[in-house]
């Protein structure tokens, strides 16, 4: 599977922390015993991942805030998603 | 003491609360010597640590002991880390912790619980333990956990008792609801250096479980994460140790003592300083402890001219010292030292003593295994030629 279903609704599974680094700057997402350093279009894409907001609906907000390609973004997106739901930090 | 070249920012502690624990696991991390119940340190100055470390760049704080349940004011200890805005995590034995109890710690604000389990079944993971009973209740801890929607691990110590389970012991993990396992080899200082005899797989076992390993990782992915912490006797090189001395994380001992790593007080000359004299960020910038094995500046052959030094560091201090008599020198894991063929020639001693000396309890309260022996045939090499 590498794609994400337009109505699957993403989130943070629970133990697992968007947080925001205040000595190094930026953000990390916390997991048990693990630290992952976010670059800036992963903070945008887990920071809409409530649980509530569609993937479709998702990619549309990102597309429209970076005025960038919808289906860059989307594949992108799903990229990102489909890893971290690999190691069990994101429910798709 | 040297300057530290460049000290950068740390991202986990470990905060021994304290050393009580009702199991005698043999292979456990604490110091031969336990730090008394009268010399912990406080609920406040538990506390006043947590927002230092938050304010120094740690993220996540691992509570481990000893059983940190042990501690009445654990839930007070969990609220503060949070408040600090810390990543907590529980290492717990799973005695001692009551379903009213482990909710408060939910409410707290407790992110993630992490179990010990020590087998498959209750004989023999309760002999490993030292407490009868022990797996059941672990099991049941385990229900409580997930039953919360607390997430968790369940962490293994792998010896020559239980390697040959692995496959078992990952659905045992998969069955009590774990989204993760830490599979991690017993490590040969302290109580396992004393039970090294009664504990170390031989080679062959080691290669196999890496074949097992690779099959358990493809069939059940998705569903759990396996982390494998690999026996380092059997490598070509040494492990990263603590990923790189006071680089990123610290120990802080149950009365206060900040330790780069949690074995670092067997070095003998080390000096380390304490909570109750100094903040943290002043501790992880200048004291001796951390600076003496920081940077490469302290490294002799052949880890001096080593491409590898960026790597692994030059291993493990603590091992070096055990095996080679002075902690500067290379690991003698590494294929290169030139002490390494001692780790070889203890690799490879076909090692039939199945007693195991339990942590924390007196030569009288040994509980024996089968082939009970007299305690000096216990000592491994490496201890009785210890200079
Ligand atoms: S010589 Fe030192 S730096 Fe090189 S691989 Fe061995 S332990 Fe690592
Ligand atoms: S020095 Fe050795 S005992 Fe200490 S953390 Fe490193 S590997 Fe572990």
């Amino acid at each position: 599977m590498t794609g994400v279903a337009p109505d699957a609704r993403p989130r943070l599974l629970r133990g697992v922390r968007l947080s925001e680094d205040r000595v190094r700057g930026g953000y990390t997402l916390l997991a048990p015993e693990r630290v992952l350093k976010l670059k800036g279009t992963a903070v945008a894409v887990l920071t809409l991942c409530d649980g509530q907001r569609s993937f479709a609906q998702i990619v549309d907000e990102l597309a429209q805030s970076f005025a960038a390609d919808r289906a860059l973004i989307e594949r992108e997106s799903a990229a990102l998603l489909r890893d971290l739901a690999g190691k069990l930090m994101v429910e798709l | 003491m040297t300057a530290p070249a460049q000290v950068s920012a740390p991202l986990a502690m470990l905060a021994e609360l304290t050393h009580r624990c009702p199991l005698a696991c043999p292979y456990c991390s604490n110091p031969l010597q336990l730090d008394r119940r009268s010399d912990e340190l406080d609920t406040a100055t538990w506390v006043r640590v947590f927002q230092e470390a938050a304010a120094l760049g740690i993220l996540q704080i691992h509570l481990s002991g000893g059983e940190p349940a042990a501690r009445r004011d654990l839930v007070e200890l969990v609220a503060g880390a949070a408040r600090a805005g810390l990543y907590t995590n529980l290492i717990t034995s799973g005695i001692g912790l009551d379903q009213a109890r482990l909710a408060a710690l939910a409410e707290a604000g407790l992110d993630h619980v992490q179990l010990s389990v020590q087998g498959i079944d209750e004989p023999s993971a309760d002999a490993v333990a030292g407490l009868a009973g022990s797996h059941r209740r672990k099991r049941a801890f385990a229900a409580m956990t997930t039953a919360l929607g607390l997430p968790l691990t369940v962490n293994v110590v792998l010896h020559r008792g239980n390697l040959a389970a692995l496959e078992a012991l990952v659905e045992e993990a998969i069955t009590l609801g774990a989204r993760r396992i830490e599979l991690a080899h017993a490590q040969y200082y302290g109580w396992g250096l004393i039970n090294r005899d009664a504990l170390m797989p031989d080679r062959a076992s080691v290669i196999a479980a890496r074949t097992t390993l690779d099959r358990l990782r493809a069939a059940t992915q998705g569903r759990i994460v396996i982390d494998y912490v690999p026996p380092d006797h059997f490598a070509l090189y040494p492990k990263p140790c603590v990923n790189g001395w006071g680089q990123q994380s610290l120990n802080v001992t149950p009365r206060g003592r900040v330790l780069p790593c949690h074995a670092a007080e067997t070095i003998p000359g080390l000096e380390f300083w304490t909570v109750a004299e100094h903040s943290l960020d002043v501790i992880w910038r200048n004291s001796p402890a951390f600076n003496a094995y920081r940077g490469e500046d302290w490294m002799v052959e052949p880890c001096r001219s080593c491409a590898r030094k960026a790597i692994d560091f030059g291993g493990c201090r603590c091992q070096a010292l055990a095996l080679t008599g002075d902690a500067r020198n290379t690991d003698p894991v590494c294929t290169l030292s030139p002490h390494h063929l001692r780790v070889e020639a203890l690799a490879d001693t076909p090692l039939t003593n199945t007693t195991l000396v339990m942590r924390g309890r007196s030569a009288q309260g040994v509980e024996a295994l089968p082939h009970d022996e007299p305690l000096a045939d216990r000592m491994s090499p490496a201890c009785r030629d210890r200079p």
